[in-house]
């Protein structure tokens, strides 16, 4: 028997696994139409390679993906594109995000697949890319693209692939009835994912609840290394760090990724699809979901199209509304309820919950912390709850991060065994978003104020080059009056000394700027010719003004008469001044 | 030598304080030359906490400029609009005074960021946008259209004076699923608590 580690803190909730793993997994009549989000994994949503009217046909690539962290989408029945546009999604905010939704034309024709039987001799590149352009992203609920972390990194040797077949929240079946079912898969899926990363050991741990899966596993590994591991049941034996720590006593550093010490986990349906795509060609347009509650009539796990609304899934198991508490994606520890039953499963989407009013009933109202430090004994992360709690309604960051809330896992385990019914977790979620919000806000900021310094910079920068320039042209001035005082030294020419200065200004200035005199005279002509223009309109205007006595316009009037008269005198001056020169 | 110390320990006390002071104020002096921070740092740190969105409401050119006159002059740390109650409290927390309330006069702070946006097909390329925006962030050159580069954008409004057609429009910054968090439970009501499992029971 191998050795196996525990973990700090966990509960044991009711485990309820009962009302849908009995059953095998059903296939669901195809939905009318399907509505496919272009972000259903975590990174950049896909970009859309369709258009509305475009008929599309089964697993057809529909999305592509955008940039290393993503994953293309592909089309999940045939038919029309309807639509490309906002549309409900699951997820904790109700929000809607940009979809792609198929309708259905009924038939389900499959797009060429390109199968492969001899797939263990291929390059691991060429795996790699087909576990890619596949768009796998992990089954297991993160949906973290898997290709990206089944890239080998040069730096760091994977020594460890574990696969994870823990499924340690209640209620929740899929994995474990595809252990069942599909356990060959699952062993094909892990040693091509081994064979990515240059064949580490292969560990699939399995809690002991599921006596089936692991034989089902254990017998479909007899002629392998793979090892399978059953260890006792705790929630939250399934979280990543949890489950590495069960298996190999290893802990993962606060902030880094399991590869930094070697070991890369996996969800099994995730190993199936990667098996899927590689042997069969199959892109990830399916997947086992369990629908459970007890307002369905038919608890169980199905094979589910993606983009298929959860509205289409639960009129097929029995569901009746009004016996519905709420609608749960997800399990009751981790799950988010949501409001419309138009969202369409997803990627990660692995469990629909029901539950009926008396299977899950209201929380308690919300009482104040005793203190009595529960939270502290269940956390797997080893935090300390109460804390956080504390410093979380008062919003103090720093603090929650010196108590590193950022190792929070959101389990749920707190809240759970808190007999005052505080929710916790949503606490910790509110500050671990706020904290990011600040981050980003002051990475602005900071951008800003480099920004800020550079402009006052390069505005100063110009400002004195403007003042050099002006230095210049003065210096220039003088030196052009300085020659102009020494040819008017010898014997007298034109004009007198006091109409000198602003000519010899005047003259050093246009050698400067380099005008034409000739442009210099159109351009008087013409400021002298508009002025008359207004001259008169202003006259013309001003006879009106008194033949209708309005006294105030003819006052206002004068002035401005006044003013061009100046004008046109002041430019005749200079006309007649160039003329002289 | 000893025999000195031993016949005058007053005198050879005194002697071994100076030579002590002297040569700690040696020490120090020269630490002071030689670890001598350039610039202020206070001011760094009030620059720091000022939401750098330059746009002069605060009677200043600026957050560096109004950060250096809290600092050197002493002036109020209510001004500034845009921070809003959280930057007037954590220049309190970190000046050691009293909070006050924003001054009204500078301002109100507004819950919705903004960000300009440019008409573009109304815009005449005057260029008199880009001289009023403080961090650099409208593009364009005379006689061509103008643009906001969204992301650098602080929203400070300076830009939408100078528009000599009106074009510029400060719109509010779209919240995305990117910038969705959980809200903060509502706290737990002390006083009612004894209370309250028994009536919801009754109903
Ligand atoms: S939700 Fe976070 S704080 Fe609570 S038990 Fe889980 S890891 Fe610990
Ligand atoms: S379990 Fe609840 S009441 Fe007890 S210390 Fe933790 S938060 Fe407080
Ligand atoms: S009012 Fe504007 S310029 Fe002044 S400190 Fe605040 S953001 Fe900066
Ligand atoms: S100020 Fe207005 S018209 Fe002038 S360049 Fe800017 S946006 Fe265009």
């Amino acid at each position: 028997m191998r050795k196996i580690w525990d973990i700090h803190g966990g509960v044991h909730p009711p485990e309820n696994k009962i009302q849908s793993n009995q059953k095998p997994i059903g296939v669901m009549p195809l939905p009318d139409w399907v509505s496919l989000p272009l972000n259903q994994h975590v990174g950049a949503p896909a970009r859309p390679l369709v258009k509305v009217g475009d008929h599309v046909k089964t697993a057809q690539l529909i999305a592509d993906a955008e940039g290393f962290v993503s994953a293309p989408v592909h089309a999940s029945l045939s038919g029309k594109v309807v639509a490309i546009e906002n549309r409900p999604i699951p997820h904790a905010s109700g929000m809607q995000a940009p979809c792609i939704v198929i309708e259905s034309d009924g038939e389900d024709t499959w797009t060429e697949l390109q199968p492969c039987e001899n797939y263990m001799d291929l390059q691991a590149e060429i795996l790699l890319e087909k576990v890619r352009s596949a768009g796998i992203a992990g089954l297991g609920g993160a949906g973290f693209p898997t290709a990206v972390k089944l890239q080998p990194d040069a730096n760091k040797k994977i020594d460890t692939l574990i696969l994870n077949g823990t499924e340690c929240e209640p209620y929740i079946t899929a994995d474990d009835v595809l252990m069942r079912e599909q356990a060959n898969d699952i062993i094909a899926g892990a040693q091509l994912m081994a064979k990515l990363l240059d064949n580490p050991r292969i560990l699939i741990g399995v809690e002991d609840n599921k006596p089936e899966a692991i034989k089902a596993l254990t017998d479909a590994a007899q002629n392998t290394a793979i090892e399978i591991i059953s260890f006792p049941t705790k929630y939250p034996s399934g979280g990543e760090k949890q489950l590495i720590q069960i298996l190999t006593g290893k802990e993962v550093k606060s902030g880094t990724l399991p590869s930094e010490i070697g070991i890369v986990l996996q969800n099994v349906g995730t190993a199936v699809a990667a098996f899927q795509a590689i042997k069969d060609g199959i892109p990830l347009i399916e997947r086992v979901t369990t629908v459970v509650g007890r307002s369905l009539q038919i608890q169980r796990n199905v094979h589910v199209r993606l983009g298929t609304p959860i509205q289409h899934l639960l009129s097929q198991h029995g569901f009746d509304e009004n016996n519905c508490a709420r609608i749960i994606i997800g399990g009751p520890m981790m799950g988010y309820t949501v409001d419309s039953i138009s969202v369409p499963v997803i990627k990660t989407t692995n469990c629909v919950l029901v539950p009926s009013e008396d299977e899950m009933p209201t929380p308690p109202p919300t009482q104040p912390c005793i203190r009595c430090g529960h939270c502290a004994d269940a956390c797997p992360a080893n935090l300390l709850p109460q804390q956080l709690y504390w410093y979380s309604q008062a919003q103090d960051f720093e603090k929650l991060q010196a108590h590193h809330l950022m190792d929070c896992i959101e389990c749920g385990a707190c809240s759970y065994v808190c007999p005052s019914a505080i929710p916790l977790v949503q606490y910790y979620r509110a500050s671990k978003g706020a904290i990011r919000q600040q981050q980003i806000d002051k990475q602005k900021s900071d951008r800003a104020r480099l920004r800020f310094e550079a402009h006052k910079e390069r505005v100063e920068k110009a400002e004195a080059e403007k003042e050099a320039k002006r230095a210049a042209r003065k210096k220039a001035a003088e030196e052009a009056r300085k020659k102009i005082d020494l040819t008017k030294s010898q014997p007298a020419e034109k004009s007198d000394t006091a109409k000198l200065d602003p000519v010899a200004a005047a003259m050093a200035k246009a050698a400067n700027t380099k005008a034409d005199p000739a442009d210099e005279k159109a351009k008087i002509e013409r400021n002298l010719e508009s002025a008359r223009n207004r001259l008169a309109r202003f006259n013309h205007q001003l006879n009106d003004a008194r033949n209708e006595n309005d006294e105030a316009r003819a006052g206002k009037l004068e002035p401005k008469i006044k003013q061009t008269e100046l004008k046109i005198s002041e430019l005749e001056n200079k006309l007649a001044q160039m003329a002289k020169t | 030598m000893l025999a000195f110390f031993e016949q005058y320990p007053i005198i050879s006390a005194l002697i071994a304080l100076t030579s002590l002071s002297l040569v700690f104020g040696a020490v120090l002096g020269f630490a002071s030359v030689k670890f001598k921070v350039e610039g202020n740092p206070l001011v760094d740190q009030v620059d720091e906490i000022l939401p750098q969105t330059q746009c002069g409401q605060c009677g200043y050119p600026g957050c560096r400029p109004y950060a250096q006159a809290i600092v050197n002059d002493g002036d109020q740390i209510n001004k500034c609009p845009p921070g809003g109650q959280t930057t007037i409290n954590a220049l309190a927390d970190l000046l050691d005074v009293e909070a006050p309330s924003l001054d009204e006069e500078h301002g109100e702070e507004s819950d919705v960021k903004t960000v300009a946006f440019i008409r573009e097909e109304d815009c005449i390329g005057c260029t008199k946008c880009i001289q009023a925006c403080p961090v650099d962030a409208i593009l364009g050159a005379a006689k061509h259209m103008h643009t906001v580069i969204a992301s650098e954008c602080t929203g400070c409004d300076l830009c939408v004076e100078p528009c000599p057609v009106d074009c510029i429009d400060m719109l509010p910054v779209e919240k995305g699923l990117k910038d969705w968090s959980w809200e903060l439970p509502q706290p737990a009501n002390i006083i009612a608590t004894d209370k309250k499992p028994h009536s919801e029971n009754a109903a």
